[in-house]
């Protein structure tokens, strides 16, 4: 592999990491009247190109486009039927999509929401620099909002800030699940909120009206675009890999030199209790998730009396699209085909948006506020895999997350570690906010287990959840701590062949950018040998005397994943093939197994996002085939997966 | 000297003339001198309206009663700097400045605007730039000669030039000259005196077989020859490569400028392709024709430069282009000479020779001659003007005009800025009623029909023909317009606009005086293009101005110029207070968005490097290969376009 450059190398200083300060902005709302708030003068800063135009004119431009003109017209062309027909159609699908942002709706969710979430967190702490920043972009160019999502609360959240701090309110793309909910759905319609179907993958006039709606409101400057990269809530609170469909749709007016510019704006979310902790276990467990309903959601009024901490969202800087695409693309390849006719976009093209869509998400972890919960979380979880059945002291707990503490500040990690109390408060508190997963007795602290499998089960992967949200901050050391437990020598070449295959693997697993791996690998390197856990020469990588305890730290981090896609390979190696609506009951049933007879220590395995991941990997990797026919059958190559050290 | 003995010497020197083959008379005795038995004498030979001039010094015996000639020279007043500035645009006559009371000012006759004040440019200039009229920046006032290198001469082919009659010179200030266009860069460098490679030589050939014999002497001898016909180009097409180390030739084509024939019944001349544009049509007008090509550097660009650099016109909706102009061409090349066997208006004999002749930037060879098309002269000339809400509904306008294909001769539309511009020049108005009328105007367009004094814009408008068709076509257009919101906004308005194409060249050299640098560029674009690219190209501008540190926002404004049935010709000019490498990116940007290299500057040197990217590796191999045909060992070496 190629070393990169040590001015590379200064991207990875985490000490150069510039942060703002947070302010609570729910202060203000428990000091003054909720009800003069929501009906307070709203004025925001626009965009500068903009000319004013209304929800209707907008459909109507959006009908009247030649984008839309011309598949309206190839449509009817294929079906043989009119194009008045398919414009009907197209009118239908619009209907059904746009959104209606109404400023009264708006109000009435400030109103209410201030009330709901005074009562659910304690403080909702923004970075008002960022939403300086913000103004700033909306006023310049179409912005592009990107929030993180770990919970339904995000997109609510996210106008209600922009709301409160006078800037333009976004339009929102949302799952058309929404529109179950009849009263909700209308509602959210009217506070901004566009619905989308699922899959439409075939149908050419949906993705056309869909498109051409984005891009019109964003040309146009009409509103700040929001959306989440990852597609749909992360029930693990990791980052989904992202998504692109939407960005791509988004970046194409500037590729195609109808704007000047696009400002993207990666926001992140980080809630110090989720409200969804107990659904997403359950899910992952494979207790179906209930369809959302507006019934549903007052019986999850109960919630409302709960705990769940603060919120921190933070807006970082703007990620300009000219930039990115700088000498990146060639855009005068747009210039021989008229802009109005649908093209599949280029090989060039589609690796651009997905290296942006990983540096956005990327963008997004980095500035997702740790509580110190995450770290205890980590101890926690790795005491009781090591079957430490009386628990842990609390001083011997406290010793270990402030050890850790320190080690993921010099990653870089944005941690929110109160330094003015003694870290024995710092932990009991937090061990008090979470009470329903953790058992204290007699100066014990354990995660609070109970009999049977399925319970406990809920318990480890609401746990294994706030882990992960710090996961992204260890995950390249620990790779390569992981490579070079495996691998044979210590040469460098060596360990790098196997940080590169041990990545590979996981690169569905975590936020790893493809085509990257020299540079994750630089990286993780650096880190390491800046907090003097490795010694690096030209050849070989050497262990330092102070450096085994990080090692080991590291190692056990991407344990549980390694023995769970190991776990995955020995069951599909017993397999003769099957479907893919079979694999996941019965690699679930397969796990308890093995858990049941102590042959696997890691409980989290169960989770099915993690035998999803290890499939598609092995899918990817060519150990497992998928054939197409009457029934999807997984073909499995079982010495392939073998051969390939798992 | 006795006046009966100059009277015969003029006669003896016209022989003389015609033993020299010089076409014209000498009609001017300039300076006769005696010394003891010896006399010289100077003779005018002729003068073009740029009055450059031709001088032949002949020296002879008078005493004897048949005067021999002792030697003959040529005096070259050849020197443009007498009647043109040698490190700024046009006439030295003719400039901006600010006079005593601090009013701006046009000076000189030649212009509409000459010897005007001009009140509102001062105010203009200080908001838009920030400029202020205490720090001055003046320019070098005259050539330092020691700063020019001595020439690097071929003494071979000195001397067999010499003994062709060819008139040359290597005296610093014709060379300095001839060294450079008017791009931003060559005008700043020579404000500040610095020079740097000039061409060795200059030879003045005086018709198509001095060329030959150029052509021949250079390949025979290996020196590099770079054509040089009106010096306004804007591609660094002049500019001697720095590389080079043969001996520099410029061949200066300004002495070809006769119309030799005229054939009325096919509607063409045949044209000496060194002749300058305003004594072109200067000279057909006196037999009651036009070639109705003006481009707007027509004052001083040449018909050889015309053809070697794919040249548009004001008026090509009614005239056409050059390409749609020329009937047919006589290069001289290293090969040989290139011409057509006959004059048929269209000839399918593979692809169009002629085609590699425009727009070969005097890589190939020296256009010498060329048959053009002419029209009898227009019956009837009126100017227009439209005021439009915003330029996105003039462009709409335009657009509609040319989808209808009634464009008139030319139709140009300006945007805010540039509209803004126009207004800051108008000159003081003598009466109280002009200025009543302006005011009332102006309180009709912006309160009474609402149009924002910060968005609307203005079309300029030509039409020629017979008078009655000229009507006609005037409401036609007038009639599109007002679908588009367009108020019509008066011939005057009109006319001053395309008065502006001539006089913003001075403009540069008044801003240069005061820190404010500015530059003009073009492209073409099919039309669904035009607003994104304007929009794009004027943000870029502004954007890099402020990464590279410029202070101030630059003045970036465009004028859509020419209309097509499928696009259409942008002109953007983009000025501020000092200075960065805006061109560059400003092309880049315009190239991403789908627009061309160049609609009619041609590529020269400042455009070569994105040649590949805008015609295909396979096309430059194509033009590669015609190069090496023609001129194998890069005789025409001044390396543009390729």
């Amino acid at each position: 592999f190629q070393p990169v450059t040590p001015v590379v190398l200064l991207i990875f200083n985490p000490m150069l990491k510039k942060r703002d300060d947070f302010e609570d902005m729910l202060e203000e709302r428990r000091n003054s009247s909720d009800l003069r708030y929501a009906l307070k003068c709203y004025t925001p800063v626009l965009y500068k190109g903009l000319t004013p135009c209304k929800v209707s004119e907008l459909k109507q431009m959006v009908l009247q486009s030649d984008q839309l003109g011309y598949v309206i017209t190839q449509v009817s062309k294929e079906k043989g039927v009119t194009s008045d027909e398919v414009t009907g159609e197209a009118a239908a699908i619009l209907e059904e999509m746009a959104q209606r942002l109404q400023l009264s709706t708006v109000r009435f969710f400030a109103f209410t929401l201030s009330k709901v979430f005074k009562t659910l967190f304690r403080s909702i702490c923004i970075n008002e620099e960022g939403l300086q920043r913000l103004q700033q972009a909306i006023h310049n160019h179409p912005v592009v909002l990107l929030p993180s999502h770990r919970s339904y609360m995000d997109f609510l959240l996210m106008s209600y800030i922009l709301y409160t701090y006078d800037l333009a309110l976004p339009v929102i793309a949302a799952g058309m699940d929404f529109m179950g909910m009849k009263v909700v759905g209308e509602m959210l319609r009217m506070s901004g909120a566009f619905f989308i179907r699922r899959s439409f993958g075939g149908d050419k006039l949906y993705w056309a009206v869909f498109s051409e709606y984005v891009k019109i409101m964003l040309k146009n400057g009409y509103a700040p675009v929001e959306f989440f990269l990852e597609g749909t809530r992360s029930r693990t609170a990791k980052s989904l890999t992202p998504k692109l469909g939407l960005l791509n749709i988004v970046m194409d007016p500037f590729l195609k030199g109808e704007v000047f510019d696009i400002s993207l704006v990666p926001v992140s979310i980080s809630y110090e209790r989720t409200l969804e902790e107990a659904l997403y276990a359950r899910e992952l467990l494979g207790v179906p998730k209930p369809k959302e309903s507006t019934s549903g959601l007052f019986k999850a009024r109960k919630i409302l009396s709960e705990d769940y901490g603060s919120i921190h969202v933070y807006f970082g800087q703007p990620v300009s699209v000219r930039s990115l695409a700088e000498s990146r693309v060639n855009r005068s390849q747009f210039n021989l085909i008229p802009r109005h006719i649908p093209t599949r976009p280029s090989e060039e093209i589609l690796s651009f948006v997905n290296d942006s869509a990983y540096r956005l998400v990327r963008a997004q972890e980095e500035n997702m506020v740790l509580k110190p919960w995450v770290l205890l979380a980590f101890v926690l979880l790795q005491k009781q895999a090591a079957e430490e059945k009386q628990g842990t002291a609390l001083d011997e707990l406290t010793e270990q997350a402030v050890w850790l503490r320190d080690l993921s500040r010099q990653y870089g990690a944005f941690l929110h570690w109160p330094d003015h109390i003694p870290p024995s408060e710092v932990v009991s508190s937090s061990l008090s906010l979470h009470r329903g997963l953790v058992r204290i007795s007699e100066g014990r602290v354990q995660l609070a287990l109970e009999q049977g499998l399925l319970y406990p089960g809920f318990v480890i992967l609401s746990c294994a959840s706030y882990r992960n949200q710090a996961l992204n901050v260890f995950i390249r050391p620990a790779l390569l701590a992981s490579a070079i437990h495996t691998a044979a020598s210590n040469r460098k070449q060596e360990i790098y062949n196997s940080f590169s295959f041990l990545r590979n693997m996981f690169s569905n697993e975590f936020i790893l950018c493809p085509g990257a791996t020299v540079q994750d690998f630089e990286e993780a390197c650096y880190l390491l040998v800046k907090t003097g856990t490795l010694q690096i020469n030209q050849q070989e990588v050497l262990i330092t005397e102070r450096g085994h305890r990080t090692l080991a730290f590291l190692t056990s981090v991407l344990d549980p994943f390694l023995q769970g896609y190991q776990v995955v390979c020995r069951f599909l190696c017993e397999q003769d093939g099957l479907t893919e609506k079979q694999f996941i009951p019965a690699v679930r049933k397969f796990i308890i197994k093995h858990l049941l007879t102590g042959r696997l220590r890691y409980t989290e395995v169960l989770s099915s996002d993690l035998q999803k991941n290890a499939l598609a990997a092995l899918i990817r990797l060519g150990a497992v085939q998928k054939i197409k026919g009457n029934n999807y059958c997984f073909n499995v190559f079982p010495s392939e997966a073998r051969n390939r050290g798992l | 000297m006795p006046s009966q003995v100059t009277h015969e010497l003029l006669l003896i020197c016209t022989c003389l003339c015609s033993c020299l083959s010089l076409r014209s008379t000498p009609h001017q005795l300039c300076r006769v001198q005696s010394q003891g038995c010896k006399a010289s004498i100077c003779i005018l030979i002729s003068q073009n309206s740029n009055r450059i001039v031709t001088v032949v010094e002949i020296y002879i015996f008078a005493k004897q009663a048949q005067p021999r000639i002792l030697t003959c020279t040529y005096i070259h007043f050849f020197h443009r700097q007498e009647i043109m500035k040698w490190n700024g645009w046009g006439y030295s006559d003719s400039k901006f400045l600010y006079n005593k009371k601090g009013q701006a000012e046009f000076t000189g006759k030649r212009y509409r605007l000459s010897g005007m004040i001009i009140p509102g440019l001062r105010e203009w200039m200080e908001s838009t730039f920030s400029a202020n009229l205490q720090h001055k920046t003046p320019a070098a006032p005259i050539l330092n000669s020691s700063a020019v290198q001595p020439p690097t001469l071929n003494e071979a082919f000195l001397k067999e030039l010499k003994s062709t009659g060819i008139p040359f010179s290597h005296d610093a200030e014709d060379r300095v000259f001839r060294s450079h266009g008017h791009c931003l860069h060559e005008i700043f460098a020579l404000r500040e005196g610095k020079i740097g490679r000039v061409p060795d030589l200059v030879v003045w050939p005086n018709c198509h077989n001095d060329v030959v014999k150029i052509v021949e002497l250079a390949c025979k001898h290996n020196v590099c020859l770079i054509p040089y016909g009106g010096g306004t180009s804007v591609s660094s097409a002049l500019e001697c490569p720095p590389e080079e180390t043969r001996s520099i030739v410029s061949l200066d084509t300004s002495q070809m400028n006769r119309i030799l024939w005229i054939d009325e019944k096919n509607l063409t001349a045949h044209v000496e392709a060194g002749i300058v544009g305003q004594d072109l049509e200067r000279l057909l007008n006196e037999s009651g024709y036009c070639t109705g090509h003006e481009p707007d550097s027509m004052e001083f660009s040449s018909l050889g430069g015309w053809v070697a650099t794919r040249a548009s016109g004001m008026k090509k909706n009614i005239y056409g282009n050059i390409e749609d102009l020329v009937v047919h061409i006589k290069m001289v090349t290293p090969r040989g000479v290139i011409e057509k066997s006959c004059q048929g208006p269209r000839m399918s004999t593979g692809p169009d020779v002629h085609h590699f002749i425009m727009g070969s930037e005097g890589t190939l060879g020296v256009v010498t001659e060329v048959t053009m098309k002419i029209r009898p002269m227009p019956e009837y000339q009126k100017y227009g003007s439209v005021v439009f809400p915003n330029f996105e509904m003039g462009v709409a306008c335009l657009r509609e005009v040319a989808r209808q294909r009634c464009a008139p001769a030319s139709i140009r539309l300006m945007d805010n800025e540039q509209f803004k511009f126009g207004h800051a020049l108008k000159p003081q108005v003598s009466s109280i009623f002009t200025s009543f009328l302006d005011g009332l105007k102006k309180f009709y367009i912006t309160k009474f029909k609402g149009f924002d004094p910060n968005r609307l814009c203005v079309a300029t408008l030509l039409f020629e023909g017979d008078r009655e068709k000229v009507l006609q076509h005037e409401k036609q257009v007038y009639d599109i317009a007002a679908k588009f919101g367009g108020l019509a906004a008066g011939e005057d308005n009109g006319q001053r606009g395309y008065m502006l194409t001539f006089v913003i060249a001075y403009l540069r050299d008044l801003g240069m005086d005061y820190y404010v640098i500015g530059e003009s560029f073009e492209t073409s674009m099919p039309w669904d293009r035009v607003l994104d690219i304007c929009r794009n190209v004027k943000a870029r501008i502004v954007r890099e101005c402020k990464d590279k540190g410029v202070q101030f926002p630059p003045l970036s404004t465009c004028r859509v110029t020419q209309t097509y049935d499928a696009g259409a010709c942008v002109y953007f000019y983009f000025a501020f207070n000092y200075r960065g490498l805006i061109l560059f990116c400003s092309r880049e940007e315009i190239l991403a968005n789908g627009g061309s290299l160049s609609h009619h500057h041609g590529v020269g040197k400042l455009r070569k490097e994105w040649m590949r990217e805008s015609i295909s590796s396979v096309g430059m191999g194509m033009l590669k290969s015609v190069k090496d045909y023609v001129d194998p060992n890069n005789i025409f070496g001044n390396r543009n376009l390729l």
